[in-house]
C-alpha cells in the first residue's frame, strides 16, 4: 500500500502508532538506511542514489533508543567523531563541543566517561550532541526517550522540545506513546499497518473529533488518560 | 578444498620461507629417525667437516619417503640408505637383478650410491628367548602355529610393500592381533609383554639387551640390507672434494663395529655426535671436530627454532586470516565457501599435513610453518567473523548514520568492538600453535620437538622432558602475554562492566 509522507521543513513531525505499524521503517527509509522497495524518498528535493546518501547523512542526525552509542569511545569521543571524521579543526570542534554541552546541560566531568559509565539519561545527550555536532539540517529520532524512566524522560522532553524550538531544526520522531507526541509535535502522523492513516497539524483534538477511520477512535480510546489530561490543560 | 587466497597465502609464504640463495659449498646430509641413521649421517658431516668443507647434518627427518624425497629435491644431498630398501620399497615399480641395475636406475634419477659401508642391516622379526622357548619358536614359519600371539611393528613396516604384507602372504600368517607403533615403543612394548614378536634390524643395540631371539628367516623373505650412501650426482661438480670422502666410509663398518656405536648411542646415552666421532678418531686417526652442544646452548637453539615456527605461522595467520573474516562478514556468501574450506584444512590430522606440504615445500621450516599457518587460520577467521557478526545492528545503523564511509566504519567502530574477540582466536591459535610446533621436527623444522622426538628414539624421559617442559612453558607464557596485550589492545570501554 503507498505511503506518501511529507517532513515539513523548520517543524517537528511526530510517527506515532501501535507497535510494528512501520513507523521505524519510515524513519531508516527517510535517513536512507533501507531502500525502498517501490518509490523513492527525498531530502531536500534531492532523491536518494548510490553516490549521494553518504553525502546528504552529513546533513542529517540520528538519535535511537538508548543513545546507539560506541561504547569503546568516551563520551566526548563520541560526540567529536563525525567532526574529526570529516577533518574539523580543533578550535572548531572545541568551540562546538562546549555549545552543545550548554544546550543539552550536560556535565562536563561525564565526558570523559564511557557509555557504560552513564545514566541512561545522560547516554541521551551525548546522542543528542552527537547528532547535532555537524549542524545538521534534519534530526531523525527512534523512540529516544524510550529506554529512560518518568522522572528523567519528563525533563529530557522539556529540553528536547526547546532544543528543537530553539535551532529550528526539521525533527522527525518517532513515539509510540501519544502524550510524547502531543507534546513535540507541530504534525502527528499516525500509522498503522505500514499506511499512513491520519496526519493532523492541529493536535490530537482533531484527530479525536474528526477520526479519518475507526482505527484513529480505537487508537486514542487505548491511550484514554493521556487524553483526559490533554483535555485539562489549559 | 584451496580456494585462491589461500593460494596466494602460500605463494607469499613460500616467498618468506625459500631458503636465500644458500652456501654454494654447504653439504646438507639427512638421516632418518633411528639412532643408526643418525650416527652414520653424523660420521659423514664430521669427515666432510675435517675434510674442510661446509656441511650440516639435518637428523632424524622420518622415514624413507620423506628422505628419498628430500634427496630428490635436492634438500639433502646426502644420507645413508639400505639396499633392500632401495630394491623393495623405493624402486619397487622396477626389476632390479643386480646391483649395476640398481645403479643405472638411480642415476637416471641423478642420484649416486657408493659401495657399501660394510655392514647388513636386515629386517628380522624378535621375540622374548623366553617366550620363545615355551612355545617352541625358532623360525618364523613356527608363528603360524601360533596365530593368538600379539605382533607389533613399526609403523614404516606395517606400510612397506617389503615389510608386514609381503612377509603376511610368503609365511601364511593369520595373525589378527597386529598393530603398528613406533620402532623403538616396540621394544617396551616387548619387555611389558603388551606385544609378543616384533620387527627389528639386525644391527639393534637393543636385541643383546632385552635378551630376544631372532626368528630364523627360513623362507628367504627378506632381502639384503648392505647400507651405502645415496647422494646427489651433481655432488661431483658442487663439491668435488666431497665424493671422495663418502668413498672413504666403504667397507669401513662392519656388524659388531655398528651394533656397538648403536649401543653406545642407545644404551649408553652417548650424544651421536660423540658416538661418530669416537668411530672418526678410531678409525681415521682424525680428531673430529665433535660439536658437544651445552644443555643450555641446546636450549636456546631450540626456543629459537620454535618460536620462529610459531611467530612466522601465527603473523602470516593473522594478516590472512583477518581480512578474510572482515570478508566473510561484508559478503556472507563468499563466507560460507571460506569458512567451510578453512574448517576443513582444519579437520586434516597435523602429521599428516605436516607429510603433505613436503612436495610442495620440502622439508625443514617451511612445510612446517605452512601447515601451522593452515591451523592458525580457523581460530582466527571464525572469532573476527562471529565479532563483527555480533556488533548490534543499532550501534551499525548509528556509524552510518553519521556518515562514515565503509572503510572508515570498519576502522573507527567495527575493528575496535571487534578487537577482544579477534584478540581471542589469536590467542587460542597461538596457544594450539606452540603445541602442533613439537610436530614439525619429525619433517626437519627443528624446535621443542626435537628432543621429545630423540628422547622417545632413545627412550629416555630426561630428554622428552626437556621438549615437553620449555614447550607447556611457552603455551603459558603465550597466554599471559595476550592476556596483557588485551589491556592495550582492547578499548577500556569495551573492558569495564556497567555501572550496577
Amino acid at each position: 500500500m503507498a505511503t506518501d509522507l511529507t517532513a515539513d521543513a523548520g517543524r517537528t513531525t511526530v510517527l506515532i502508532g501501535p507497535s510494528g505499524c512501520g513507523k521505524s521503517t519510515v524513519l531508516r527509509l527517510m535517513l536512507g538506511l533501507i531502500k525502498p522497495d517501490d518509490g523513492q524518498v527525498l531530502f531536500d528535493g534531492v532523491p536518494y542514489n548510490r553516490e549521494n546518501t553518504q553525502a546528504l547523512r552529513r546533513r542529517m542526525g540520528y538519535v535511537i533508543q538508548d543513545g546507539g552509542l560506541f561504547p569503546h569511545l568516551t563520551a566526548r569521543n563520541n560526540v567529536l567523531l563525525p567532526a574529526k571524521y570529516f577533518g574539523w579543526k580543533a578550535e572548531r570542534i572545541r568551540a562546538r563541543l562546549a555549545e552543545l554541552r550548554g544546550l543539552t546541560r550536560f556535565p562536563a566531568d561525564a565526558l570523559d566517561r564511557y557509555p557504560v559509565e552513564l545514566s541512561g539519561g545522560q547516554r541521551q545527550r551525548v546522542a543528542i550532541m552527537r547528532a547535532l555536532m555537524l549542524d545538521a539540517d534534519a534530526l531523525f529520532l527512534d523512540e529516544p526517550l524510550g529506554a529512560l524512566d518518568p522522572m528523567v524522560r519528563a525533563e529530557l522532553q522539556k529540553d528536547l522540545r526547546e532544543i528543537f524550538r530553539g535551532l529550528g531544526k526539521t525533527v522527525v520522531l518517532v513515539t509510540h506513546d501519544l502524550a510524547e507526541a502531543a507534546f513535540f509535535a507541530d504534525v502527528i502522523v499516525l500509522m498503522s499497518n505500514g499506511r499512513v492513516v491520519q496526519a493532523s497539524y492541529a493536535g490530537l483534538g482533531e484527530l479525536a473529533r474528526a477520526p479519518a477511520e475507526p482505527f484513529v477512535t480505537q487508537f486514542l480510546d487505548a491511550q484514554r488518560t493521556v487524553l483526559a489530561l490533554e483535555q485539562r490543560s489549559p | 578444498m584451496i580456494g585462491p587466497p589461500q593460494k596466494m597465502a602460500w605463494l607469499a609464504l613460500a616467498i618468506i620461507l625459500a631458503p636465500g640463495p644458500s652456501h654454494a659449498t654447504e653439504i646438507v646430509v639427512g638421516s632418518k629417525k633411528f639412532t643408526e641413521s643418525v650416527v652414520l649421517g653424523e660420521i659423514v658431516a664430521q669427515l666432510l667437516r675435517s675434510a674442510g668443507l661446509e656441511a650440516d647434518h639435518r637428523r632424524e627427518l622420518g622415514g624413507t619417503q620423506i628422505l628419498w624425497n628430500a634427496l630428490l629435491r635436492g634438500d639433502i644431498d646426502i644420507y645413508p640408505e639400505y639396499t633392500g630398501t632401495l630394491i623393495r620399497e623405493v624402486l619397487a615399480d622396477e626389476t632390479i637383478r643386480d646391483k649395476d641395475e640398481l645403479r643405472n636406475l638411480l642415476a637416471r634419477r641423478g642420484i649416486s650410491m657408493t659401495d657399501p659401508i660394510g655392514f647388513n642391516n636386515i629386517y628380522a622379526l624378535g621375540m622374548k628367548k623366553d617366550v620363545a622357548a615355551r612355545l617352541a619358536i625358532h623360525s618364523i614359519s613356527d608363528l603360524t602355529r601360533h596365530a593368538d600371539l600379539v605382533l607389533g611393528f613399526s609403523n614404516e613396516f606395517m606400510d612397506r610393500s617389503d615389510g608386514w604384507w609381503g612377509l603376511r602372504r610368503v609365511y601364511n600368517l593369520a595373525h589378527r592381533n597386529v598393530r603398528g607403533l613406533d620402532h623403538d615403543l616396540a621394544y617396551r612394548g616387548i619387555q611389558s609383554g603388551d606385544i609378543h614378536v616384533t620387527d627389528l634390524y639386525s644391527t639393534d643395540a637393543e636385541i643383546q639387551y632385552y635378551d630376544l631371539l631372532l626368528l630364523q628367516d627360513d623362507r628367504r623373505y627378506f632381502p639384503d640390507y648392505q647400507a651405502v650412501l645415496l647422494y646427489r650426482s651433481q655432488l661431483a661438480q658442487t663439491a668435488p672434494g666431497a665424493v671422495p670422502v663418502l668413498a672413504r666410509l666403504e667397507s669401513a663398518i662392519d656388524e659388531p663395529v655398528m651394533i656397538a656405536m648403536n649401543a653406545g648411542a642407545k644404551l649408553g646415552r652417548l650424544p651421536e655426535s660423540r658416538v661418530a666421532a669416537d668411530f672418526v678418531e678410531r678409525h681415521f686417526g682424525l680428531r673430529a671436530a665433535a660439536v658437544d652442544e651445552t644443555a643450555t646452548r641446546r636450549l636456546l637453539r631450540h626456543t629459537f627454532e620454535h618460536l620462529i615456527l610459531v611467530g612466522v605461522s601465527l603473523a602470516a595467520a593473522i594478516l590472512v586470516a583477518v581480512p578474510l573474516g572482515v570478508l566473510a562478514h561484508r559478503r556472507p556468501w563468499a563466507g560460507q565457501v571460506i569458512l567451510a574450506a578453512v574448517g576443513i584444512a582444519q579437520t586434516i590430522p597435523s602429521l599428516a599435513l605436516l607429510v603433505f606440504m613436503i612436495p610442495l615445500l620440502g622439508i625443514g621450516g617451511a612445510p612446517a610453518v605452512a601447515a601451522l599457518f593452515l591451523y592458525s587460520l580457523l581460530p582466527i577467521l571464525r572469532n573476527t567473523h562471529a565479532g563483527l557478526r555480533d556488533i548490534p545492528s543499532p550501534i551499525r545503523e548509528s556509524a552510518e548514520a553519521i556518515g562514515l564511509s565503509p572503510t572508515a566504519k570498519l576502522r573507527l567502530v567495527e575493528l575496535p568492538l571487534a578487537s577482544s574477540g579477534i584478540l581471542a582466536g589469536i590467542k587460542t591459535a597461538a596457544v594450539i600453535n606452540v603445541g602442533t610446533a613439537t610436530l614439525g621436527a619429525i619433517i626437519g623444522a627443528g624446535g621443542y620437538g626435537q628432543p621429545i622426538l630423540t628422547g622417545i628414539r632413545l627412550d629416555d624421559v630426561g630428554l622428552i622432558l626437556q621438549g615437553a617442559v620449555p614447550a607447556a612453558v611457552l603455551a603459558i607464557l603465550v597466554q599471559g602475554l595476550f592476556e596483557l596485550l588485551e589491556r592495550f589492545v582492547v578499548p577500556r570501554g569495551l573492558r569495564l562492566r556497567p555501572a550496577a
